[in-house]
């Protein structure tokens, strides 16, 4: 069992406060993935969970068991760093074999575990070669397999797909979701790639400066952004905000208008707001569509970027404000056409202006 | 494509002509001169020509044979003793005008051993120094590369360490470093001192008088160990310098890795750190091995080859006979036999600790 809990965990260096009170609840067999922009402390976290920074503050259990204080080869934990760490100076043999060589472990069993790593990560033809004989992906699939051959518990990931071309990123992505299903043990991910986040993570933890801003499953998160942050940080491209006076609120919706956009009855998400209110209406692009009719939104197309299956406009709407529209065909758009756009007001969200 | 040397360059010749005038005068030339010089008969100072001699110089230096002896024995045929032993006959009175070994004139007793039986077998040396010479040096180097390179990591993993003020260690382990070897050997010799010297001091203070005092240079048996001794602790600071260069290429993850794994220190030491500075180690052993070769100043200022020859060096014996006895084709040829023993030993290193495949 390795459910894993942080109890107000917090991280300082002298008088910089790195982590600032963090609550997670991770369950056993979970797939969770912190992400965030850099500097926002996922990684120093993931490395709080590790053992390899000391916790200031709080509580982290692994198991049900305290291990604030445990080396960490006592918490059962393997890790997968973004550089690999393999050791340079051994075959994949030996760098797969690592853990078992510093246990004691037989020769027999050393070579049982190695061959069984090396078939659930598809690769016996490499175990005697050495790092430097390795490309990129190769090398992250010995990090991954020298992590998998002890069978732990828990499995932390430090972006580890960064370092890797946007292909085999892609691949690797796939197969650390299998491992994941495969295994069944719980896997901590750090990354910055959204993308990462949303198709592998059961649970996202979004980190913005130390601090928790949502956690949820990425559909949970990318439907219902609790805030503005959360809201432009998921999806791609990333959702439009635009400056709104709040005209009238009615319970669960609110109507909002301003110079290019016509009135509005939107969901408010539960969140407070008052008549002449300026607001943030998110709109994601992906549900902005050109409208036949007259439309919501006005304005003129500035750039269209044609991707075959979908098209990325931007326009430059009445208020002079930009706006991005993803388009799931091949639409061609004159430069400077007037359009006019729609969507679907309940697909809209509404956020206090900052 | 022309390469740049070809191409015409006067800034670029200008600039570097000072070094390139210095290196070729003091680097190149001595090199090929001493090579040269090794097969005449040239003196520093000399109204005669020169002459071409051959291999003469180094037949002078390296000139070794045997001798047989048997006891010497009485008319009855009986060994004679003296002193519990059996007598031999004096060396001298078989190499001197001995019409059967011409070839052994004038090559003097360098060891003996006994072969079985009542005979005993003399190696002779045309010159016993340099031979004594040589073995010095390769006792200096045999000691001074493993216990200088091991104490210089040992304090590199030591000062390898993030720690309040820990580049005042760092000073201090280096200071030695930067110091003149002819000011530390003439320090060392107020240390050694037969009499009032610290180090017998130390001893006699912590020994409550248990310990007498040792007059370490002057005694033939301790005078190598002392020069060894001082010359590690004046050197050690540098190694310790390359070793923590090459400690600090290691990268952190791989520790962090190891610690994941769950490696002791020992074991983090074993698979992360040793094998990471490799290619430091190589550098530290052929240049402290080179180093130690070249023996010179602490000989020169501290014991002058002595006693009994007990610390002759290599390259003490080539100024010595170089400018000493004015024999500078006799000091060229050390020179040249010098250059082909350290070579031949960094081109066996780097065979032994090249990088299997």
């Amino acid at each position: 069992m390795a459910r894993i809990s942080l109890k107000d965990v917090r991280k300082s260096y002298g008088t910089a406060h790195v982590i600032k009170g963090v609550d997670i609840e991770i369950e056993d067999g979970e797939f969770c993935v912190f992400v965030g922009p850099s500097g926002c402390g996922k990684s120093t976290l993931l490395r709080m969970i590790a053992g390899l920074e000391d916790i200031t503050a709080g509580s982290l259990s692994i198991g049900g068991r305290e291990v604030n204080d445990l080396p960490p080869a006592e918490r059962g934990v393997a890790m997968v760093f973004q550089s690999y760490a393999i050791f340079p100076h051994m075959t994949v043999r030996e760098n797969v074999a690592f853990g078992l060589t510093i246990a004691g472990a037989s020769k027999a069993e050393k070579e049982a575990k190695v061959a069984e790593a090396a078939r659930i990560l598809q690769m016996e033809h490499l175990l005697d070669r050495r790092p430097s004989q390795l490309s990129g992906g190769q090398r992250q699939r010995v990090a991954i397999g020298r992590a998998i051959v002890r069978k732990p518990k828990v499995f932390l990931f430090d972006e580890p797909l960064s370092n890797l071309d946007a292909a085999l990123r892609m691949d690797m992505r796939m197969e650390i979701g299998k491992l994941h299903q495969q295994l069944g043990a719980t896997m901590i991910y750090v990354t910055h790639d959204q993308v990462e986040a949303m198709t592998l993570a059961d649970k996202i933890v979004v980190l913005k400066d130390g601090q928790v801003m949502q956690i949820g499953s990425p559909m949970d998160l990318y439907h219902n952004p609790a805030n503005l942050f959360v809201a432009g940080f998921l999806g791609a491209p990333s959702m439009n905000f635009l400056k709104v006076t709040v005209q009238g609120v009615n319970g669960p919706t609110a109507l909002v208008a301003n110079t290019a956009l016509d009135r509005v009855e939107v969901p408010t998400g539960g969140r407070h707001f008052a008549v002449g209110d300026t607001a943030l209406l998110g709109l994601r692009p992906q549900y902005l569509g050109v409208s036949e009719g007259p439309g919501r939104l006005h304005g003129q197309v500035a750039l269209t970027e044609r991707l075959g299956a979908e098209t990325v406009v931007e326009v430059t709407l009445k208020d002079a404000s930009p706006l991005i529209a993803a388009l799931s065909y091949d639409a061609v758009l004159p430069l400077g056409a007037p359009v006019a756009l729609d969507f679907d007001p309940t697909r809209a969200h509404l956020f206090p202006a900052p | 494509m022309a390469s740049k040397f070809t191409v015409s360059n006067r800034t670029g010749w200008l600039m570097a002509g000072p070094a390139i005038l210095l290196i070729a005068g003091f680097v190149i030339l001595p090199f090929f001169l001493a090579i040269g010089l090794s097969f005449s008969n040239q003196r520093l100072v000399s109204p005669n020509p020169t002459e071409f001699v051959g291999l003469s110089n180094y037949r002078q230096l390296l000139d070794l044979a045997t001798l047989r002896l048997e006891p010497l024995r009485d008319e009855a045929g009986q060994v004679v003793m003296a002193d519990g032993g059996p007598q031999y006959p004096a060396v001298r009175s078989l190499t001197r005008n001995n019409p059967d070994r011409p070839d052994l004139a004038g090559m003097r007793e360098w060891f003996s051993f006994s072969t079985g039986g009542e005979s005993r077998t003399v190696v002779l040396a045309r010159d016993v120094v340099f031979m004594k010479a040589i073995v010095n040096t390769f006792i200096f180097v045999i000691v001074v590369a493993p216990v200088q390179a091991g104490l210089a990591l040992c304090l590199a993993l030591l000062i390898n360490q993030r720690l309040r003020g820990i580049n005042i260690f760092r000073a201090i382990y280096f200071m030695p470093v930067v110091v003149s070897i002819v000011v530390v050997s003439l320090l060392w010799r107020l240390i050694y001192d037969g009499q009032s010297g610290l180090l017998n001091n130390l001893l006699d203070a912590i020994s409550f008088g248990m310990i007498p005092p040792v007059n370490w240079l002057g005694n033939p048996s301790t005078a190598l160990g002392a020069i060894m001794a001082m010359s590690i602790w004046q050197a050690v600071g540098f190694h310790m310098v390359i070793w923590l260069s090459g400690l600090q290429t290691i990268s952190p993850t791989l520790y962090e890795a190891a610690a994941i794994e769950g490696a002791s220190k020992w074991q983090v030491f074993r698979y992360v750190t040793w094998p990471g500075l490799r290619n430091t180690a190589v550098l530290v052993l052929i240049v402290i091995t080179m180093q130690a070769f070249g023996l010179f100043a602490q000989i020169d200022v501290m014991t002058n080859g002595g006693p009994l020859d007990s610390t002759q060096t290599i390259v003490f014996q080539a100024i010595e006979r170089g400018y000493g006895k004015q024999d500078i084709s006799g000091g060229s040829a050390i020179s040249v036999i010098l250059f082909v023993i350290v070579l031949s030993i960094s081109l066996t290193q780097r065979w032994l600790t090249r990088e299997k495949p």
